[in-house]
């Protein structure tokens, strides 16, 4: 069982602990996850994947829920988008 | 990317207690069982990162056999065809076509969410939801957190969070002592007594409860620093890391609305076989009344066991859960949110989350579907689950039809969407 | 038995009947707009919201270009929430026959003073990277526009409720020689009574020529710069000009807020507000064959609407032939945001005998009347 997983998170690189999903490392480290339409900074509302407040952009790929993303090694995550 | 179509004599949408209660017992009767749940894993919010290697009740029930039952979790359901007894489902990088013979829907529920000034900033969150938060490593250990919000859970929210390190500042009931006496668990206006009774007493010690107690405003510089609370009249201002906010629960029963299930007062009807008003379509736990874990656990039970021929065997599971209701509806009365709670928005305070929709906006509209066409409120991409059980505390309105797909789904997934023509 | 007395009583508060609403008012005429639903919910909820021209006909060029000007004419009124942005549309050439109708159109616009531009493989591909390649090219008409039509509809009801105008929520049940009465037995009385019920004009008007044409939409969730023109393919033409069959067509537009609106699709003889799965997923295919980046993009809402057509694809404006009391302001199909203002001050100058701006002759219902009613 490794002791940290490594994932990208806007360019720099951090370990978390196995298992986190990319919600709980972004709020751990007081990183918000996206922009609100008039611009505010947000971040998870419900946990479990139904407020949609914890979008992301996960290896390419925008709009993905974070609070349902378990971190994997080499994840690159980009926060601050729609 | 073509879908990967899998068949099951019992498929069962939702892997909480009542999912997994029901997963076992169709196992049992020997069913090709699939069970789906759109966390990364099984066990619902209630045993949300519980193993199934020790010796505990989540660990017996999370402990399905693999020989008959298939897991498909990090997939969410976004569209339903009961005539073709079809389920289109999705996960970060597939998409599914599951057909089933029997449809078991353990969707449960989510939180209720009152809008105040400030609840949008970073750090305020659910009750239920910091829990999970910390459960999938949010680090709380030496935070301050201000649980708030009505009900039991507030107080499972804070031994948990208490237990593992958090400071929990205090418990705010916006219930009144009266009505917590009412409930009659033996309170005598002693609140440990609330905490005897749920078992957490040495979780919560020293942690302070404050009935008749609501968060009126969130206060911070793009993210929470303080949260005031009004307490007994006066207002009090309590700094804090984060505030976890919980208002009862709405029932998930979205999948059950698209496949045509009669809903009443926003619940599924079902018999006492657990069958809805839909052929072969079943519905266990939270979607058919807010009970908790042991009442879910009985009626995934019994509804695995009429969906597998074996009602006959079900008479003692329905007597047990004949038992339990009266508790929840006591639960329900003690703990009604109080009006006041409708007054704590101003004209900008931001009532739909995803088009930042402010309440000023939303007060001269008659209806739900005369708010979203002219504001866009409940049009983003939590589809209403958010601010449509808000306004209809707010303003009394009612949420409109349900169409695919139920929850937001990638383009291909549903463009590929097959569906049988004809009668 | 309540009754009122107007110069002019409109039944619907859709993009047209509200047009109506605020025309006539800025004429000084006492008006009533009488609504059964929510203002702009019914097609004006499920229209595109394209203020595009088109060239049919010569009746329809001339309609929707006088009508696009009175939108461009209004822009700076309009509040935020209308979202009206002037993105331009391209129509997209798949292969060399369509080239031929991209230069036709261009030439046929040129005529007319609306500027265009034909865009080769190179110009397409870069104006939208985001469109498959091989396309052969495409036509950008750069003064189409967009607007959110249920904000519109509210917006120019409310200028003609600043000029006195009343707003009635009921449910219409009879109009005719100088009659409204409402589902609760409320009559109102007026001058003129204009029919701009939409899809639903033939249930007040039963000899009204007029089907319904069911379309789907879908949303996505925010794709900033995914998309910057409205975009459609020459195939619709293909697929509006069809009387019978079944069609789709690939339509995209970008709205403000970055999320991307994709239509169209049009059923005859579905009456049903319900998703239609097979037409849904096609009209999907459609669109993923023109952008197939679109794949992984996702979708949040889907929902229906129904036009009201025409069998000669024009609105129907203009005077009863049997009731010269009653007006027609419907029959829009697809181009009711982009014709709703033109028709409003047609039909004002029509009712108050000036000269309209465009040849009315075209549109007036004589056409669209049928000796029996249609099963």
């Amino acid at each position: 069982m490794p002791e940290s997983t490594r994932i990208v998170v806007n360019g720099e690189e951090i370990s978390t602990q196995p298992g986190a999903t990319i919600a709980a490392v972004l709020a751990s480290r007081g990183i918000a996850c996206r922009r609100s339409v008039t611009g505010d900074l947000r971040g998870p509302l419900c946990g479990m994947g139904i407020c949609y407040e914890c979008r992301v952009e996960i290896n390419g790929i925008p709009n993905c829920r974070s609070c349902q993303t378990i971190c994997e090694p080499g994840m690159e995550v980009s926060t601050g988008g729609g | 990317m073509a879908a990967e179509k899998k068949c099951f004599d019992v498929l069962i949408v939702g892997g909480g207690p009542a999912g997994l209660a029901a997963a076992h017992r169709s196992a049992r009767a020997g069913a090709s069982t699939g069970i789906v749940d759109d966390n990364p894993a099984l066990g619902g919010q209630i045993w949300r990162g519980e193993t199934p290697h020790n010796k505990s009740e989540a660990a017996k029930w999370l402990n399905l056999p693999r020989t008959h039952v298939e897991i498909l979790t990090g997939t969410h359901v976004f569209h339903a065809d009961a005539r073709s007894r079809t389920l289109f489902a999705e996960s970060r990088l597939a998409n599914f076509e599951l057909h089933y013979n029997h449809l078991i829907l353990a969707t449960g529920a989510r939180e209720r969410f009152l809008p105040f000034p400030g609840w949008t900033l970073p750090n305020v969150m659910a009750a239920g939801g910091l829990q999970a938060m910390a459960k999938s490593g949010l680090a709380i250990r030496g935070k301050r957190i201000v649980v708030a919000g009505t009900g039991p859970l507030l107080l499972a929210v804070a031994a948990y969070l208490a237990k593992h390190g958090a400071n929990v500042t205090m418990i705010c009931e916006q219930a009144s002592f009266t009505r917590l006496v009412r409930f009659g668990l033996g309170l005598a206006a002693q609140p440990s007594k609330i905490v005897q009774a749920l078992g957490l007493r040495r979780d919560l010690a020293g942690v302070p409860f404050s009935a008749n107690t609501w968060p009126m405003k969130a206060k911070g510089n793009g993210v929470l620093q303080s949260v005031v609370l009004s307490r007994n009249g006066h207002t009090q201002e309590l700094a804090c890391d984060y505030l976890a906010c919980g208002f009862h629960l709405v029932p998930n029963i979205e999948l059950l609305a698209l496949l045509g299930c009669n809903i009443r007062n926003g619940f599924v009807e079902v018999d006492e076989f657990q069958k809805t008003s839909v052929e072969n379509v079943y519905c266990a736990g939270e979607p058919t009344a807010i009970g908790g874990l042991e009442s879910s656990l009985l009626e995934g039970e019994i509804a695995a066991l009429s969906a597998t021929g074996l009602q006959d065997a079900t008479g003692a599971l329905r007597h047990k859960r004949g038992k339990l209701s009266s508790f929840a509806t006591r639960l329900e009365t003690a703990f009604t949110i109080r009006p006041d709670l409708r007054t704590l928005c101003e004209a900008d305070t931001i009532v739909c989350r995803c088009e930042d929709v402010v309440h000023g906006r939303l007060t001269p509209h008659p209806s739900w579907r005369a708010a979203k066409l002219h504001t866009r409120c409940g049009m983003g991409p939590c589809q209403g689950r958010v601010c449509g059980p808000a306004t209809e505390f707010l303003f009394g309105w009612q949420p409109d039809s349900v169409r695919p797909p139920i929850y937001p789904a990638r383009f291909e997934s549903l463009a590929f969407v097959e569906h049988e023509l004809g009668a | 038995m309540n009754a009122a007395a107007y110069d002019v009583v409109v039944v619907g508060a859709g993009i047209v009947g509200a047009a109506c609403a605020d025309a006539f008012s800025r004429h000084g005429l006492k008006i009533a707009v009488v609504e059964r639903d929510v203002v702009g919910s019914g097609a004006t909820a499920a229209g595109m919201g394209h203020v595009v021209v088109m060239d049919d006909s010569d009746a329809q060029f001339a309609l929707t270009r006088y009508s696009q000007r009175l939108w461009q004419q209004l822009a700076p009124e309009l509040p935020a929430d209308v979202e009206y942005q002037q993105c331009g549309t391209i129509w997209v050439a798949a292969d060399e026959e369509e080239m031929a109708e991209v230069k036709r159109k261009h030439s046929y616009y040129t005529e007319r003073a609306v500027p265009t531009n034909i865009l080769d493989v190179e110009a397409l591909a870069c104006m939208e990277p985001n469109l498959r390649s091989g396309m052969a090219g495409g036509l950008l008409v750069p003064q189409d526009a967009v607007v959110y039509p249920p904000c519109a509809a509210r917006f120019l009801l409310e200028r003609a409720q600043t000029r006195g105008a009343q707003l009635l929520f009921g449910s219409v049940q009879e109009i005719g020689r100088g009659a409204v009465r409402l589902a609760d037995n409320t009559h109102l009385s007026a001058r003129f009574v204009v029919n701009a019920a939409g899809a639903w004009a033939p249930g007040l008007t039963p000899k009204l020529d007029i089907k319904m044409r069911k379309g789907h939409l879908v949303i996505t969730d925010r794709y900033p710069g995914f998309v910057r023109h409205q975009l459609v393919e020459l195939g619709y033409l293909k697929s509006a000009h069809s009387l019978t069959t079944d069609s789709v067509a690939f339509n995209i537009q970008p709205r403000q807020t970055g999320q991307m609106l994709i239509g169209s699709s049009r059923q005859y003889g579905v009456e049903h507000k319900q998703i239609d799965p097979e037409i849904l997923s096609r009209m999907l295919r459609r669109a993923l064959e023109f952008m197939p980046a679109l794949a992984q993009t996702s979708t949040i809402r889907t929902w229906t609407g129904f036009r009201a057509a025409a069998p000669d694809k024009l609105p129907i404006i203009g005077e009863s032939p049997v009731d010269p009391s009653l007006y027609f302001a419907t029959g829009h199909e697809g181009l009711g945001i982009t014709t709703a203002l033109g028709t409003a001050e047609l039909l004002a100058d029509r009712m108050m005998g000036n000269t309209p701006a465009i040849p009315l002759t075209p549109f007036l219902p004589t056409r669209a009347f049928v000796e029996h009613s249609h099963a």
